[in-house]
């Protein structure tokens, strides 16, 4: 950890969304991203549940971590504790957005449920205990990390619809082509990691 | 009901679970640099899957219909706090280097899918050997592309030099990128040997 990134709330903002996009650098989340993409609504709604439930899961797994699981000596129980709140958050979300607004449930609730499995959240957990992030740090993290996943998702998903109509080799359509695709975007992104990086 | 040798090669070819299904892959590009990370990540990954498949087996009838995602995930947690606190013990440079991927192992669909989609309607000594054949066939895709990058990237296999001191290394082998183009390369290779099988059979 070094002392820049500590300081600077707004450095350790952009980085998350570009230069250690979550996806693009510590590959997580690529289950649904490769299957949602081939759509771009659904990867817009996609992309803002994940942004909302990072942020808020993060936060909270931060106090359960400090408050609960530090002082009663309890750290290697994290992954089952993270993974149980991240499924009652999502729950939660779920039944609030149902309550407070019909379109907002049509267009994000319906991914909700997929959230739970999504690796990514619960790598942005972990990665918030191994990098030992203050509280105001793990919520700037949990959400530029979820900005970072529905920019690249959004892309990609443009990108999926540009290539559907060129002739490949048929071996390569899909998946392979999809997963090149990602290679060339993930280098477009690190490209900028001299300017800054988290670690 | 398929015979184990039918399962083994569903699962280590035919129905890959990388290249046939894209599972899984979350937690697996990460650790591909060096084949001494992927070939301790993927152990981890066949043993927990071996072991929550004959789990979840052993327990079907004990699981209500309506938790048993919750009940599935627990049971895979549980094994995966297991591996964490072995490798923290005995191999801790490793779990050090693998950070957050161990944990995440929670998270890989190819578990979940095997336990809801075998486990769950097979009996415990099946279960497990699907377990095992399914982990193995994540763990060729992953050493394969292990292999390239760390032998392109570092010039070295397992930690041995084997190329010339003169081999320039490759430095796109150790950033992000490189595993994204070689896992899309294996799965239009992988195809393209299915489509001529498919093709002749």
């Amino acid at each position: 950890m070094n002392a820049e990134t500590l300081l600077n709330p707004f450095s350790l903002f952009f980085a998350s969304i570009i230069t250690s996009n979550i996806l693009l650098s510590n590959f997580l989340g690529m289950c649904s991203f490769i299957a949602i993409s081939k759509d771009s609504s659904s990867s817009n709604g996609l992309g803002m549940a994940v942004t909302v439930v990072l942020t808020v899961t993060t936060a909270i797994n931060w106090l359960i971590l400090h408050h609960v699981l530090i002082p009663l000596d309890l750290v290697y129980l994290r992954f089952i504790v993270f993974i149980v709140s991240i499924a009652a958050v999502v729950q939660m979300l779920e039944m609030i957005i149902d309550r407070v607004s019909q379109a907002l449930y049509l267009n994000l609730g319906i991914f909700l449920p997929l959230i739970t499995v999504n690796c990514a959240i619960l790598g942005v957990s972990l990665f918030m205990e191994i990098r030992q992030y203050t509280l105001l740090q793990s919520v700037i993290y949990g959400l530029g990390s979820g900005l970072g996943w529905w920019l690249a998702i959004m892309l990609l998903s443009a990108i999926r619809k540009k290539t559907e109509k060129s002739k490949v080799s048929p071996a390569l359509q899909g998946p392979g082509l999809t997963m090149i695709t990602i290679g060339f975007m993930a280098m477009a992104f690190i490209g900028f990691s001299g300017m800054l990086a988290v670690q | 009901m398929s015979s184990p040798k039918e399962i083994m090669r569903e699962n280590l070819w035919t129905n890959n679970p990388i290249f046939m299904q894209i599972l899984g892959i979350c937690s697996a590009l990460a650790v591909t640099n060096l084949m001494i990370n992927t070939l301790i990540m993927t152990l981890g990954v066949v043993f927990v899957t071996a072991m929550s498949n004959l789990t979840v087996s052993l327990m079907k009838s004990l699981i209500p219909r309506k938790v048993r995602m919750i009940v599935q995930t627990l049971i895979i947690a549980f094994y995966v706090i297991i591996v964490d606190i072995l490798l923290r013990a005995y191999l801790p440079d490793i779990s050090r280097a693998l950070g957050p991927y161990v944990g995440l192992i929670i998270t890989n669909c190819i578990i979940m899918g095997r336990a809801e989609a075998f486990a769950q309607s097979n009996p415990p000594v099946l279960s497990l050997w699907d377990g095992v054949t399914s982990g193995m066939g994540y763990m060729g895709v992953l050493m394969t592309i292990a292999f390239v990058r760390e032998l392109l990237g570092f010039g070295t296999v397992l930690g041995f030099p084997v190329l010339p001191s003169g081999f320039e290394p490759w430095i796109i082998m150790v950033t992000p990128p490189s595993a994204f183009f070689l896992l899309g390369i294996i799965i239009w290779i992988g195809k393209t040997i299915m489509n001529k099988e498919g093709a002749t059979a």
